[in-house]
């Protein structure tokens, strides 16, 4: 079979209207960054909480959180967006669903966000469950001892440790979730993935789109490590951890 | 709240079982297939022939940085140019899910080789074995024991990303689920049966991993 190149085409516009290929491609970009900031803020602050009651003293609360981690690992990403987009919705009271079904603004995309939060807000758990696991026992004794209640040895002790500590393993997440929220793909939102697979049936240069779009998430997750790299040269705790790449 | 019809599960099933087979088959070719060419690009990622070392490593690094839906993509559109003809949806998810498994269990496999102590591979020298046998016989056997765990934790994920064919169409359980759930117009209620088959399918092997995890703990 026979290929024709055609590098040019980036610039042609698209047969459905009056946008260039390009624009597709930015929008998609838009999106997948949208889609992955919202989420990531979404999976830090349930997947710290969620890892700290992973630590506590208190067999109920281990026992929900865990059940959290394992709810969220087991099932499919896709599978778990088309969770949130079409059953979701309907375990809502009757109100609700009809404005979430019919008013709600972007609906793919909040859809897209809380699932991709949520899923790895599971995987952020475990890593900070294993980063408070691996402070000395002495941190808390010594904190309790001093006076501070549980909450307040987790806020001031605890948690300042352990999340400095995470931060390499949270980079490959961060990385993980530019890749992971090409998933949104299936329920319509208009990513990367989505206009790369629009472009390709549009203009028939397959090669030269999905070129593109790769080059784009290799962007994405450069600048995603890069940017870990720094907050974890600036928050090292001092005497703790060996000097890495 | 909505209200459900769970009856659709019934006459679902046959073709539930049906996806639910070729996902099984996918996952188990992807799982060999991936364990066999992930152990020869973790041998030759570890080689002392730089070229050879690097060419593994890019491949491993390239796999590991794209999203798996692109890959899927990318080798849907690919194959048929390398093939000379169009193939299938499912074959062509076979032929990804190998080559893109096999980053992981490369990657997999060299931290479980580079586990071996170093007195293993001195010993089997002294003892007069070549490098091809002490690889054979001394430091694989002991790199797939300590890393079964970790391979089989891997293999979970395959499992469930083998649902992400959806996005060229091959019948795997997910799509079986969609076909049924149009067909019958009750969509909600068979996401719901394909999430409980996959959770329930997921949970127990992780817990079957836990104990075994427990049982082939590294002997030293």
């Amino acid at each position: 079979m026979n290929y024709h190149w055609n590098w040019g085409i980036f610039l042609e516009q698209v047969k459905s209207g009056d946008e260039t290929y390009v624009d597709w491609l930015v929008t998609g970009l838009g999106w997948t960054l949208a889609v992955s900031l919202t989420a990531w803020i979404i999976a830090l602050s349930i997947g710290i909480a969620v890892g700290a009651l992973r630590t506590t003293p208190s067999r109920l609360l281990v026992l929900l959180a865990n059940a959290w981690v394992e709810l969220f690992r087991n099932i499919p990403l896709l599978v778990q967006m088309f969770l949130w987009f079409f059953v979701v919705p309907e375990f809502l009271p009757r109100d609700w669903s009809l404005w979430v079904k019919q008013d709600m603004p972007a609906k793919e995309f909040v859809t897209a966000a809380l699932c991709l939060g949520f899923f790895t807000s599971s995987r952020v758990a475990e890593q900070v469950r294993a980063g408070v696991g691996s402070l000395p026992r002495g941190q808390r004794d010594a904190a309790l001892a001093l006076g501070l209640t549980l909450p307040q040895a987790y806020r001031q002790v605890i948690l300042p440790q352990a999340l400095r500590i995470v931060i390499p393993p949270l980079t490959s997440e961060f990385m993980n979730v530019f890749k992971n929220s090409s998933v949104a793909f299936a329920i319509g939102v208009l990513e990367l993935t989505f206009q790369a697979r629009q472009m390709q049936e549009d203009s028939e240069q397959g090669i030269e789109t999905y070129l593109a779009v790769t080059l784009l998430y290799f962007i994405c997750a450069f600048t995603a490590n890069r940017g870990m790299a720094l907050i974890e040269a600036r928050t090292r705790v001092p005497g703790l951890i060996a000097r890495t790449g | 709240m909505g209200e459900f019809d769970f009856s659709v599960w019934q006459p679902s099933l046959p073709f539930i079982r049906d996806g639910l087979l070729f996902t099984l088959r996918l996952t188990l070719v992807a799982m060999s297939g991936g364990i066999v060419i992930g152990t020869l690009l973790a041998l030759a990622r570890l080689s002392p022939i730089a070229p050879l070392s690097r060419i593994a490593g890019a491949y491993v690094d390239l796999m590991r940085s794209i999203p798996l839906v692109l890959v899927i993509l990318w080798f849907f559109l690919v194959i048929p140019f390398i093939t000379g003809s169009p193939v299938g949806a499912e074959t062509s998810a076979v032929i990804t899910f190998t080559a893109f498994e096999a980053a992981f269990y490369c990657e997999i496999m060299r931290s479980g080789i580079q586990s071996v102590p170093r007195g293993q591979v001195d010993a089997a020298q002294a003892l007069g074995l070549g490098q091809a046998q002490t690889m054979v016989h001394v430091i694989l056997p002991q790199a797939v024991r300590n890393m079964i765990p970790v391979l089989l934790t891997q293999t979970i994920v395959l499992f469930q990303d083998t649902s992400l064919v959806y996005a060229i169409g091959a019948k795997d359980m997910l799509k079986a689920a969609d076909v049924v759930g149009k067909n019958y117009n009750r969509p909600v209620e068979m996401i719901m049966l394909s999430a409980l088959i996959y959770f329930a399918i997921c949970f127990s092997l992780s817990l079957a991993v836990k104990q075994l995890q427990k049982r082939v703990a590294i002997i030293r």
